[in-house]
């Protein structure tokens, strides 16, 4: 069986490929270069992106001995991901760019490629199980689990994946790496987004949609408390970076409770106001029943909570066992059944809003 | 392995390999005035006069390099340096459009870092630039003329002798970038008219790292290296004996087989063109069908991208090339195809494969068994418009 290992620098995929290897499959190594020019993405240790990672990749994949190829999807992130992360933040919501890397580049673009180069499957590092039922499952490492990233996979997509990683921690996989002679063993992770170079993700957005002044506003009172420069640099949940100079009446924290992009007005509020109940989710990809009783997670990293999920006319509806806060329009649903060999995914939605049984949040 | 990619680099001819561990086992630096250095010293002349007598010029023109890039560099930004310093009014630059990046990038540098004014001489549709082009734009101001002998992409010879002609008549030194003419084309210095002339070690059977730039006595040139004076105070540090012993043997031993290698390597090109068109009928062959180097054969393969059909022939055991490449190792539309009025579709479609001194028949069979399966899925890959839009 061919297969093309996706290798971006790192030491999960540098592992992910050697562990391919060994298991008798005929492995091709691919960095994918996804900037339009690379100095201006997250350098050194941290990112995928730079003509640094461009090397380690490299140097992995001699050390494995297989082939390795640089294949240039700029302009395909630059569209799909990188496009449409500014897009979203304009119309109030809040992207995971790794979710839509994973839908539309990883293991659309790349697999397609590879399918029809006459591979069998695309292997990558994630910290993911799929099991021999072809269903998607939570890594073995609760701590690095990224199947909530890659439950946007359609069965046709799962089924042309390889995940050699799930059943490992990541110190498991740091320690392979070092035993196997991977340089990039002690590289530290990546984190936050791979073509926001310094981390200021509002920064990079003011440099991209301009500054657009507006109000922030009481939820409660509609009282006008301050002004902010672009209301994409806001997230639903935010606590800090309000810049309010009033405090709240019952001296409590004020918190992001929604952007309003037509008005272009951030409105705030105490915690309390920020709990939700029912979630609604958009293009919704789902396997299980419906509607079932399941785990829900509704940010990467976040923690579940119990609900009764009902998908159908192309929407998903989350009754939600007990309040959550901070859910923001944008991020993705994903709905796991509980099990002690690796949660099962059983599909996912995009949040298109949220609402608590005391009014809209 | 299948070995198709001679334009990158060759094989070392075992007398080569020979003379470089001979003379990599004394000690002795060329500029000693002890016995070792005058070894050393001698052994450095005689490969100096090796390297003149079989690129007919004189041994006080060679100039020992670390290579082709730089033996580039020095021509471009030195002859440029030294012509403007003599006359403030020099600042032109003319250059062909299908340069190696060795002169492009050279070129681009001093336009927008020495305040150079370039004139880029286009090519027709096989890459060939016409003297005419030459002629309208040579001016009092013109610093230097560089434009390569043969293309090392798509492998058009150039009208050096008549271009150099053009140049010469106005008192404007023409620097030819002959690395892939060498061994494969006859080359002769004092008979072409060129004032500088690139010459690489392993694009002809010599070692890496060593290359010379013939350069004419009354040539100005300012230094790129400054140090201990080595090269007509031109080219600083110390001799590399052995590589330079090693890059004159390989260039003797190239240019006396030139001749033979031209019939033989050319047959076999010839050869593998008729059949590639076999496999695939709709391959369009790049460059000049005949004006074009021995060892070299640039196809497109409508609906394929050269990055995928590199890939499947490398998993096949042969090793061609896209032509082009850059440090992330992204390919790159060629800009020599572009300037031939190709699109960009083609440019990305193309494949090159080059013959050298080790190329039998046997390789031109594994080609063609491997190439239309190759095209077959690299053409499905294309369809997916995966990479991009």
């Amino acid at each position: 069986m061919r297969v093309l290992a996706a290798m971006s620098g790192g030491v999960d995929s540098a592992v992910a490929a050697a562990r391919a290897a060994d298991a008798g499959y005929d492995v091709t190594g691919v960095h994918l270069a996804l900037s339009r020019n690379p100095q201006t993405y997250r350098s050194g240790a941290r990112g995928c992106c730079t003509l640094e990672d461009a090397r380690d990749a490299r140097r992995a994949a001699d050390v494995i001995g297989i082939p390795f190829y640089v294949w240039d999807l700029a302009e395909r992130f630059h569209e799909d991901v990188v496009d449409d992360f500014v897009a979203e933040y304009a119309a109030g919501r809040t992207p995971n760019p790794c979710v839509r890397c994973n839908e539309k580049i990883k293991f659309a673009a790349v697999l397609d490629r590879a399918l029809a180069l006459g591979f069998d499957a695309v292997v990558t590092g994630h910290h993911a199980r799929r099991d021999a039922h072809g269903r998607l499952r939570r890594s073995a490492d609760p701590g690095k689990d990224q199947s909530y990233v890659l439950a946007v996979l359609t069965a046709d997509q799962l089924a042309h994946s390889i995940f050699p990683l799930g059943d490992s921690t990541k110190a498991q996989v740091r320690a392979e790496a070092a035993a196997r002679g991977l340089a990039v063993a002690d590289k530290p992770d990546s984190h936050d987004i791979c073509f926001i170079a310094d981390g200021d993700t509002r920064g990079w957005l003011r440099s991209r949609l301009g500054e657009q002044p507006g109000d922030i506003v009481d939820g409660a009172t509609g009282e006008v408390l301050g002004r902010h420069a672009g209301a994409y640099g806001y997230t639903v949940g935010q606590r800090k970076g309000l810049g309010l100079d009033r405090p709240a009446p019952d001296g409590k924290p004020r918190y992001v409770l929604s952007i309003t992009p037509v008005s272009n007005t951030v409105t705030v509020g105490p915690a309390a106001a920020l709990e939700v109940t029912t979630v609604y989710g958009d293009r919704p990809l789902w396997t299980g029943p419906s509607p079932v009783s399941v785990d829900v997670q509704l940010r990467a990293h976040g923690s579940v909570v119990p609900a009764q999920v009902t998908v159908s006319d192309g929407r998903l509806v989350a009754e939600l066992a007990r309040p959550v806060r901070g859910v923001a329009a944008g991020q993705a649903i994903v709905g796991y059944q509980p099990d002690p060999d690796g949660d099962i995914v059983l599909g996912s939605a995009t949040i298109s809003h949220a609402t608590s049984l005391a009014g809209v949040a | 392995m299948t070995y198709l990619d001679h334009a990158a680099t060759t094989p070392i001819l075992p007398e080569a390999l020979e003379a470089y561990l001979a003379a990599s086992g004394a000690v002795g630096n060329a500029s000693s005035l002890h016995a070792a250095g005058r070894h050393a010293r001698r052994r450095v002349e005689e490969a100096r006069e090796q390297v003149a007598a079989a690129l007919r010029a004189r041994p006080s023109e060679v100039i020992f390099t670390a290579g082709g890039t730089e033996s580039d560099n020095l021509a471009v930004k030195g002859v440029f340096w030294a012509r403007r310093a003599a006359d403030p009014a020099r600042i032109r630059v003319v250059a062909g459009s299908v340069e190696h990046h060795a002169v492009l990038d050279a070129v681009g540098w001093l336009e927008s870092h020495e305040g150079a004014t370039v004139s880029w001489l286009p090519v027709d549709e096989v890459g060939r630039i016409a003297p005419d082009a030459l002629a309208e734009v040579l001016d009092d101001d013109v610093a230097l003329v560089t434009a390569m002998s043969a293309n090392n992409e798509v492998g058009t010879v150039q009208p050096v002798a008549e271009l150099a002609a053009l140049a010469a008549a106005r008192g404007v030194p023409y620097h030819a970038d002959a690395v892939q003419a060498v061994g494969q084309l006859p080359v002769d210095f004092a008979g072409s008219g060129v004032a500088a002339l690139t010459v690489s070690g392993h694009k002809l059977g010599g070692p890496v790292g060593v290359g010379a730039l013939l350069l004419g006595r009354d040539i100005p040139c300012t230094p790129l290296l400054h140090g201990g004076g080595q090269e007509r105070d031109v080219r600083s540090g110390t001799l590399d004996v052995p590589g330079i012993v090693a890059f004159a043997t390989a260039v003797e031993i190239s240019v006396k087989a030139q001749e033979a290698f031209a019939c033989r390597v050319g047959a076999l090109r010839d050869e593998l063109i008729d059949r590639v068109r076999a496999a695939a009928p709709d391959a369009v062959l790049n460059g000049d069908p005949r004006d074009r180097l021995p060892g070299n054969a640039h196809f497109s393969f409508p609906g394929c991208e050269g990055d995928a059909l590199l890939l499947l022939l490398d998993a096949a055991g042969i090793a061609c090339s896209t032509g082009s490449a850059c440090s992330a190792g992204v390919a790159q539309p060629s800009h020599v195809l572009l300037a031939m009025g190709a699109d960009e579709d083609r440019a990305r479609s193309s494949l090159r494969f080059t013959l050298g001194h080790t190329s039998t028949q046997a390789d031109i069979d594994a080609l063609v068994a491997a190439l239309p399966g190759a095209i077959e899925r690299a053409r499905r890959a294309g369809l997916t418009k995966s990479t991009r839009r």
